[in-house]
């Protein structure tokens, strides 16, 4: 539970016990109260518009909970940026800054026996899913304590017992891997579903229709969710694709357009579209309305191609973590200053995981040869090249 | 003991795995109610249904994607490649994801994956249908390759392809489905990292694998006749080559020669020759020869087609060859 915090003391994370505080203002609603908030229109595509909700309720503490989510997910992305910037981080970071709302959102509707799955922009996805800041921005500072032994980098983060499964760096290729996870939560006669996330730009893949073909042929449990950023890497939308429409590429698919800078909308849009997976009925083709800040990668100032006042003018109306902090703010469940106190909370949180990051060990060089491939009844778990040796010497019987 | 074919054989591995391990499924184009363009999976949708025996539409790169997407959440797909060039679109898949998924993740992943189907020089295919692969794979690490050659060899093999916990790349071939042999009743494994002793002899080594080796042995009552004593070995482990098995051999005879049907270059001799240069120079009293598929696209004409794949006649030109120019420096 949040404590509303004083100049001078300090504000707790939900975990923490809490000592009294000496309150400066009039105490905050309890956090198990709730609101109702009207929703941003939803589009469909082969889909009834009227089945889907025009408003949602939240308690503070859902709303608590979406905001300090949100926020660690900036403020790591944040220090990836500096670590990257310092020379701790090298070879590729893509950054989530201003599509916090998605990852959080789609947590919110799904469970972890749900599957999911992303392409390379995919830091606060492995955090969602489980992981804490230290397993992440380790693996970006390529320690041995980072979630893939510091052999993945920024663009392979897995979490597979949360059945998180990455973290994929080649465009679009995502897409048929997702629909292996959506065939085996039907092979094995589950309700479970896999999301499979990917970019406007991975729309235009030819393997993205593949899998949709096959997905829709086979009533596969799948949400096929791309976030439109607007932007591929240096090309929008309009120069790239042929229909802006994504949420109607599907074509014979069911289709949904989401405001992803909205967390309430994105939770009530997925946990729709998951429903309708679950039952059967076949994908659904999501279409995240959202927006990055930075540019595609570090390596990108993001500028050349779009205007400074649009960057801006994102960021002044539709961020998503304003919009949280001001529900609950107007809610009555926080002030700005107690929230000013949990931001602080977090950031030092995130700073101790950099620290650690900076400072934890490399992986041994033995690693180097090390889950090239998995063990067998053979035997040989070493491979140099093409040779296959169990430690003896060349040449001698085996 | 029964006499099978080698499509059987195949089909039967399948089918034993199938019925021991539910998590194991074929999916491919075809494979499933028309019963496989080589009846490799005939009449076993009949027997495990729709999902498991998949029929998929002709995309490979999607349904390689979805059979690795399926294998890391722990079920056993196997692929099946109507004919393997057309895996080369899905090479991606099979390089960066299959190959890599282990690794990049730390070994956070099992990848059960067998990839199987026909490749080589058929009859007038014509070249788009006639390639051989196994070298472009041969570089990727984290995949394993074997090629069959004989139905007893291929139920062994894909049997332990299908229970090994890694990606295996099975190399069958066109013109070796029909291949009849006997094969034991009982439940039997080969292991895919040995190769196989063809024959043994003591004069030169010869390094072979899927239809060249039966090019080898057709080649034999020729030498045999001239007093030649080859040892043939078939690799049938590409990746990794069975290095101690070969240099037991080539200790022995200290000549070697390698028959093969990919194109020379970059081919499974390039890779082989490197290694018996690093690890055996010093026993060998002759270079490495390779005899291996022109360096073209494979015509369409018969004659033509013939003269691009290597032929019992030159094989044993080339064993003889060999053979008389150590023996000029011996003697």
């Amino acid at each position: 539970m949040l404590i509303v915090t004083v100049a001078g003391v300090r504000s707790k994370s939900r975990s923490a016990a809490a000592p009294a505080a000496e309150e400066s203002s009039a105490p905050l609603r309890p956090l198990e109260e709730t609101e109702t908030y009207d929703l941003p229109a939803f589009k469909t595509h082969r889909m009834d518009l009227d089945s889907l909700p025009t408003s949602t309720t939240a308690s503070g503490a859902q709303l608590q909970e979406y905001f300090e989510s949100m926020y660690r997910m900036r403020r790591m992305e944040t220090k990836a940026d500096e670590l990257y910037m310092t020379g701790h981080v090298r070879g590729f970071c893509h950054l989530y800054n201003g599509q916090e709302a998605v990852a959080v959102g789609v947590e919110a509707a799904v469970t972890y026996e749900d599957y999911l799955i992303t392409a390379y922009r995919n830091h606060c996805q492995q955090l969602a899913r489980g992981d804490t800041v230290e397993g992440v921005l380790s693996e970006l500072t390529g320690r041995v304590t980072g979630c893939s032994g510091g052999k993945g980098g920024s663009m392979h983060l897995y979490k597979p017992e949360n059945r998180y499964f990455g973290g994929n760096g080649i465009v679009g290729a995502q897409g048929p891997l997702g629909t292996g996870l959506a065939f085996a939560a039907k092979y094995g006669g589950t309700r479970n579903i896999a999301i499979t996330m990917f970019g406007d730009g991975a729309a235009n893949q030819g393997q993205i229709f593949e899998a949709l073909n096959m997905a829709q042929l086979w009533r596969l449990p799948i949400i096929f969710m791309c976030e439109n950023n607007r932007y591929g890497m240096g090309t929008s939308t309009a120069r790239a694709a042929a229909s802006g429409d994504f949420y109607t590429r599907g074509d014979y698919a069911a289709g949904l357009y989401i405001d992803g800078m909205n967390v309430l909308s994105v939770r009530e849009g997925i946990a729709y579209a998951a429903e309708r997976c679950r039952t059967g009925e076949g994908p659904v083709y999501v279409e995240m309305d959202t927006y990055r800040y930075k540019g595609h990668s570090i390596s990108d100032q993001g500028t050349g191609y779009r205007t400074t006042d649009e960057v801006q003018s994102m960021k002044a109306s539709r961020d998503p973590i304003d919009q949280v902090k001001t529900m609950l703010i107007d809610g009555g469940w926080a002030t700005l200053q107690s929230l000013k106190g949990v931001e602080r909370s977090l950031r030092k949180q995130v700073d101790a995981a950099v620290e650690f990051a900076k400072k934890a060990p490399e992986p041994p060089p033995e690693h180097l040869w090390k889950d090239v491939l998995s063990p067998s009844a053979s035997g040989e778990s070493v491979v140099r090249g093409t040779l296959v040796t169990t430690g003896g010497k060349v040449g001698t019987p085996l | 003991m029964s006499k099978i074919f080698m499509f059987d054989a195949l089909r039967a591995a399948t089918d034993e795995e199938m019925a021991k391990d539910p998590t194991v499924c074929v999916i491919g184009e075809d494979v499933g109610h028309y019963g496989g363009s080589y009846k490799v999976t005939k009449d076993l949708h009949s027997k495990y249904g729709d999902l498991r025996v998949l029929d998929t539409p002709i995309a490979e790169n999607s349904f390689t994607g979805m059979a690795i997407g399926a294998a890391i959440t722990g079920l056993r797909p196997i692929v099946e490649g109507m004919n393997m060039s057309f895996l080369l679109l899905a090479f991606n898949q099979i390089s960066n994801n299959a190959g890599m998924l282990r690794y990049t993740s730390g070994g956070n992943f099992t990848l059960p994956l067998v990839i199987r189907g026909p490749g080589g020089v058929g009859r007038q295919l014509g070249a788009e249908h006639s390639q051989r692969l196994e070298a472009y794979f041969q570089a990727i690490p984290g995949l394993k390759i074997v090629a069959c050659s004989t139905p007893y060899n291929a139920k062994g093999l894909l049997k332990s392809a299908i229970r090994d916990n890694n990606p295996v790349v099975f190399f069958e071939h066109v013109l070796l489905y029909n291949l009849q042999e006997e094969i034991p009743q009982e439940e039997y494994f080969l292991p895919l990292n040995k190769v196989e002793f063809v024959r043994k002899g003591k004069d030169i080594t010869i390094l072979t694998y899927s239809r060249m080796r039966h090019h080898v042995i057709q080649a034999l009552p020729a030498l045999l006749k001239e007093g030649y004593d080859p040892e043939v070995i078939d690799l049938i482990s590409l990746k990794p080559l069975d290095i101690d098995s070969i240099s037991i051999s080539v200790k022995k005879t200290h000549k070697v020669l390698i028959v093969e049907e990919c194109m020379k270059t970059a081919g499974i001799g390039a890779e082989l020759i490197a290694q018996i240069n690093e690890y055996l120079f010093d026993e060998l009293d002759a270079p490495v020869v390779r005899l291996s598929s022109q360096d073209i696209p494979t015509p369409y004409n018969g004659s033509l087609e013939q003269a691009t794949v290597i032929q019992p006649s030159q094989i044993v030109d080339s064993v003889k060859s060999i053979i008389t120019s150590v023996k000029a420096i011996i003697t």
